[in-house]
């Protein structure tokens, strides 16, 4: 291709290219100091994913998440297409760039700003092959971007036609550059038609050429056009750092130190400070939020509780206190940032054991009494848990259950026990509830069955994360009646009612137990299905991770959740965890039951 | 159907008020959705404070009642007022009745003790409420319990009362008297038992009352605990264990009882909101019908012509609910004068 | 009273005309339904920790509001924050709020 431009450099270039040296330096000094701030072994490991198998599924991520938003497209095709249609459109038209350079004036290799003006420095028709294939590619990808650009524009006014009842406010540096992000392809376009009649273009530079021949074909106004278009490419640039679109660079880091196993150690430094500046300010966890009930609360959901971290805000330690953490923000994020470790983490650096005192016994607990012969190993541990015991339905039908079924039991604490210590971790407290644990420790390990069954998701998270119990299953309750069930230990009947069942965020999202209650539960009642369910279910607001939740604000939030539940108005309402049931039955008409207590009173009793 | 006046509700507030507008000589119509006259008066034994025997109020009341016209199994879900100013009075069934004036006396509910989980009632055998000790002191069955020499006995009061859990901030007035009552009449029939009754606060607050806790003291040896019971949970001989804390001392107990007595307290009924709200009456936010001020239209509604009389407002003891009867009375007569 | 030549013994009244409140309005400022406590002792009934130790949340905050502030540390140390305290107030008190705030007083060394 010929060049018209014979030295290959115009003033026009300036703006861009002191852009890009900036982000390049900018991006440069970031990733060395966020490498430089992990520990030892942190650093050994990403060396070390770089030449295993996790760089392959790090390139794959890049191209499924960064650039294509797979994850977006399963929630909103539209919103899909919005994000990967800026994000891979952009993207082609800079690799196309590149290669064409290569290709075609490779002694222009190396210089920044050739690829992004190619058309204004280089003549081609599109009667040459490669003029009309990679003219129209670049077309085509332009008129992608364009695409994208609208729909975001349209979004700004209209969001819940892209599927979201709710956006993110801006601040003033994301305005900037999103204007000048939005100003950057039609400028381009306009940039491009005026060079297209003799630079050449394709289907759409060329189309505009002809319907503002007018306009373009005076040349006078062709550098003004490309000024603008480089000094808006340079406004988006300087702005990066300041606004939300630093995630894009920030995100292809992000998966490669994530898929190198590495986890955010503070709520701020090293790892978390990756999590943070990926975050794109989409917004989904916005809609996702159970906090959003209560109406003033919707500043702190986690994109604004990131923003809050990001600039180092003292405030954000409010919006932490306040947060649910039933983790659906994580689970929905299409950047996959745990927001709710961020939390926690920025709980622990806050919290200090100022008056707490946990060491309880000095003796050796006593070996509990066994029930039948020690050689018995089929036993379970039965722990029910705080909350349990001030909802005694469950645990109570739970070892109706258990003697039906002629199994050999141990209720731990039956006469009550030291807390699993789980609500003291959610309060930043996880150094102190090592005493805590210490004696459910010694206590569980005190009963010699092997099988260690809960009635409280709480515990149940606790026990399997942060507890050490050797050779110990620990299941839910809902699961072991599964397999009960499963093996004939116990038959059902089934009822003529309907019912809809709530995961419990510490079971479902917390623990990934999903199946096990629904195929309890489908072998006595007709089981309901809704949107809201499994890893989408919303929290009933009972949460004990909340300091600064009041219960008015929690009844709110559980009446809001039981609405989604009922929209079809089943006769039941069945969930698996004491604090979501006493949540709910004080906001239900209907009646509320625990799996264990509808299971029991379909149990046939021969 | 026409009358001069409806009554809706034959406990003692709608079979007072109907009497005493009948005697007046009105043609007076009382509505009752059960088969029976008497509303809660009939599942009760004796009332404090001097042990009036409650059938024998009913059957009085029953007696007064004189030409009043009475409709069973009947629930009224509206009350309109058309141009004319007679009231429309919708049925359950489709059926309607017409009259110059409505008296409301639909009353109150008990407060269902399943819903406070945490003690147990239905769940645990020997969980009772105030309504089945009743029961068994009128020869019913003790709830379902076996049982029927207990040594150990607890009541609790204010279940359901004074409680934004269960969503009942009131206090239900009449269960601290109630209680002790209880206490009382089962010390008589099982004297060697211990008797406990868990309290926050013992409103003694009539005439008489006093007496009462005094004599509940000094001659049965029933004893109190301020403090309110947090759990309930039975131990492996079927015993019930409850928790509680004696706020006196400071110091949490555990104690085992056979009986443990749940003082269920007063709460609006849902069917009358769904008749206030359906008629354009003004409800309070804790359920109860608002009356038309607070100290001298306290029969009176928002509507002209409607009035109200006993626990659809609130809680309140047999002799106020007998007493606003009898006010609603005048109040209907003097109105009924004036549209004439 | 004056000196008969007996030893006087220290006044064991306390007095509310000179009770120190300043903790008080601290933790009131922070978390206002403190002031909503009735006494009624259903979280020291059921709280895990009154089993093995002194705790009693209800005797904490009655103390921090007469003033009585010395007491205070072995009446809330044992706390595990499990929330069952929180779950059977009648009144809706965030139990575990104020808990956190007193701790945070004691960092801040103002007990």
């Amino acid at each position: 291709m010929k060049e018209r431009i014979i030295f290959g450099f115009d003033p026009f270039v300036i703006p861009f290219t002191l852009g890009m040296v900036f982000i390049i330096l900018y991006l440069l000094t970031g990733t060395t100091r966020i490498v430089l701030s992990l520990s030892n072994s942190e650093r050994v490991s990403l060396f070390k994913s770089l030449f295993s198998r996790s760089l392959f599924k790090s390139i794959k991520e890049i191209f499924t998440d960064v650039l294509l938003h797979i994850k977006i497209f399963k929630r909103n095709a539209l919103l899909g297409y919005m994000h990967s249609s800026i994000a891979f459109g952009w993207f082609m038209l800079i690799f196309i760039g590149h290669l064409e350079v290569m290709l075609y004036t490779p002694h222009r290799n190396g210089v920044l700003y050739y690829p992004v003006f190619f058309r204004f420095f280089v003549m081609e028709t599109n009667e040459t092959l490669r003029g009309a294939f990679f003219f129209f590619l670049m077309d085509l990808f332009l008129l992608i971007v364009l695409t994208g650009v609208s729909l975001a524009i349209y979004k700004r006014f209209r969001s819940i036609k892209l599927g979201m009842k709710r956006t993110s406010k801006h601040k003033p540096g994301d305005k900037i550059a999103m204007i000048a992000l939005w100003m950057v392809f039609p400028l381009r376009l306009i940039a491009e038609s005026f060079t297209a009649d003799i630079s050449g273009g394709s289907f759409l530079t060329k189309g505009v050429n002809k319907i503002l021949f007018n306009f373009v074909s005076n040349h006078d106004y062709m550098l003004p056009v490309w000024w603008a278009y480089s000094s808006v490419l340079a406004i988006f640039l300087f702005a990066l750092p300041f606004s939300r679109y630093m995630h894009i660079p920030t995100e292809i880091l992000l998966i490669f130190l994530r898929n190198a196993g590495i986890k955010s150690t503070s709520s701020r430094d090293g790892f978390a400070e990756t999590e943070i500046y990926s975050c794109s300010s989409c917004g989904i966890c916005i809609d996702a939020c159970p906090m959003l009930s209560v109406e003033e609360k919707s500043k702190y959901t986690t994109v604004y509780l990131i923003r809050l971290l990001r600039r180092r805000k003292s405030e954000s330690l409010g919006a932490v206190n306040q947060c649910l953490m039933c983790r659906k923000c994580v689970e929905l994020c299409p950047v996959q940032i745990d927001s709710c470790r961020l939390k926690l983490l920025k709980k622990g650096e806050v919290f200090q054991n100022g008056v707490f005192n946990h060491n309880y016994r000095k003796d050796e607990v006593e070996k509990k009494e066994q029930s039948v012969n020690i050689k018995e190993q089929d036993g379970i541990i039965y722990y029910a848990g705080c909350m349990t015991h001030l909802t005694p339905a469950i645990y109570t039908s739970f070892i109706k259950i258990l003697k039906r079924a002629n199994i050999p039991y141990l209720f731990a604490d039956e006469d009550g026990s030291v807390c699993c210590g789980r609500p003291l971790i959610l309060s930043g407290g996880e150094s102190s509830a090592k005493a805590l644990i210490r004696e459910n420790t010694a206590l569980i390990e005190s009963c010699t069955y092997k099988t260690l069954v809960l009635s409280c998701p709480i515990c149940l998270k606790v026990f399997k994360e942060n507890y050490e119990l050797k050779d110990v299953r620990i299941i839910h309750h809902s699961e072991y009646i599964d397999e009960l069930i499963s093996k004939k230990v116990i038959e059902v009947e089934m009822s003529d009612m309907s019912a809809i069942y709530h995961d419990p965020c510490d079971l479902g999202r917390g623990c990934l137990v999903y199946d096990a209650p629904r195929r309890a539960l489908s072998k006595v009642v007709a089981l309901q299905t809704i949107d809201s369910e499994k890893r989408e279910s919303i929290c009933c607001g009972g949460s004990l991770a909340s300091r600064k939740f009041s219960y008015s604000e929690k009844r709110e939030v559980a009446s809001d959740s039981l609405n989604t539940l009922i929209a079809m108005d089943p006769d039941l309402l069945i969930t698996s965890c004491p604090l979501c049931l006493k949540t709910f039955s004080s906001v239900n008409r209907k009646e509320t039951l625990d799996i264990a207590q509808l299971i029991e009173k379909q149990m046939i009793k021969h | 159907m026409t009358a001069d006046v409806l009554v809706i509700g034959a406990g003692p507030a709608g079979l007072r008020s109907a009497a005493g507008i009948a005697a007046k000589g009105y043609k007076t119509l009382l509505l009752e959705k059960s088969d029976t006259l008497g509303g809660h008066l009939t599942k009760w034994d004796r009332l404090f404070p001097n042990q009036t025997k409650a059938e024998e109020l009913v059957s009085d009341l029953i007696d007064q009642l004189g030409e009043t016209l009475i409709l069973n199994n009947s629930v009224a879900v509206s009350i309109k007022r058309d141009k004319m100013g007679w009231f429309t009075t919708k049925l359950l069934s489709g059926e309607v009745v017409e009259s110059k004036s409505v008296v409301i006396a639909t009353g109150f509910r008990v407060f269902d003790a399943t819903r406070k989980e945490e003690y147990g009632y239905g769940i645990f055998e020997g969980v009772i409420t105030n309504v089945d000790l009743e029961s068994y002191f009128k020869g019913g069955k003790f709830g379902s319990i076996n049982n029927i020499n207990p040594s150990k006995i607890g009541f609790v009061h204010c279940v359901g009362s004074r409680d934004d859990k269960v969503g009942n901030p009131n206090c239900s007035k009449v269960c601290c008297v109630s209680a002790v009552k209880q206490a009382i009449e089962l010390k008589e029939i099982f004297p060697d038992a211990e008797v406990y009754c868990f309290y926050m606060d013992l409103r003694m607050f009539g005439r008489g009352f006093e007496q009462i806790y005094l004599d509940a003291q000094s001659k049965y040896g029933v004893r109190f605990i301020r403090g309110r019971v947090s759990e309930v949970s039975q131990n492996s001989s079927r015993v019930l264990v409850v928790k509680a804390e004696d706020t006196l001392s400071s110091r949490p107990i555990k104690i085992s009882l056979d009986i443990l007595v749940l003082m269920s307290g007063i709460v609006p009924c849902d069917e009358n909101k769904i008749l206030l709200n359906n008629s354009g009456i003004s409800i309070s936010d804790d359920g109860f019908m608002m009356p038309a001020d607070s100290f001298l239209n306290t029969n009176r509604s928002n509507i002209d012509g409607i009035f109200a009389a006993g626990c659809i407002k609130g809680p309140k003891t047999v002799p106020e609910v007998l007493n606003e009867a009898d006010s609603v009375v005048n109040h209907v007569d003097r109105f009924l004068r004036k549209a004439l | 009273m004056s000196k008969f030549g007996f030893e006087i013994a220290k006044d064991l009244r306390r007095d509310l005309d000179c009770s120190d409140t300043l903790l008080f309005s601290y933790v009131k400022s922070r978390q206002p339904d403190i002031l909503k406590c009735i006494g009624c002792g259903s979280c020291s009934a059921t709280c895990p920790a009154s089993v093995y130790k002194q705790t009693s949340f209800r005797r904490s905050i009655l103390m921090l509001e007469r003033g009585e502030v010395k007491e205070l540390k072995s009446l809330i140390e044992g706390c595990m924050l499990c929330g069952k305290c929180n779950i059977v107030c009648p009144r809706g008190i965030n139990t575990r709020d104020i808990i956190l705030t007193i701790n945070e007083l004691f960092i801040e060394n103002k007990l």
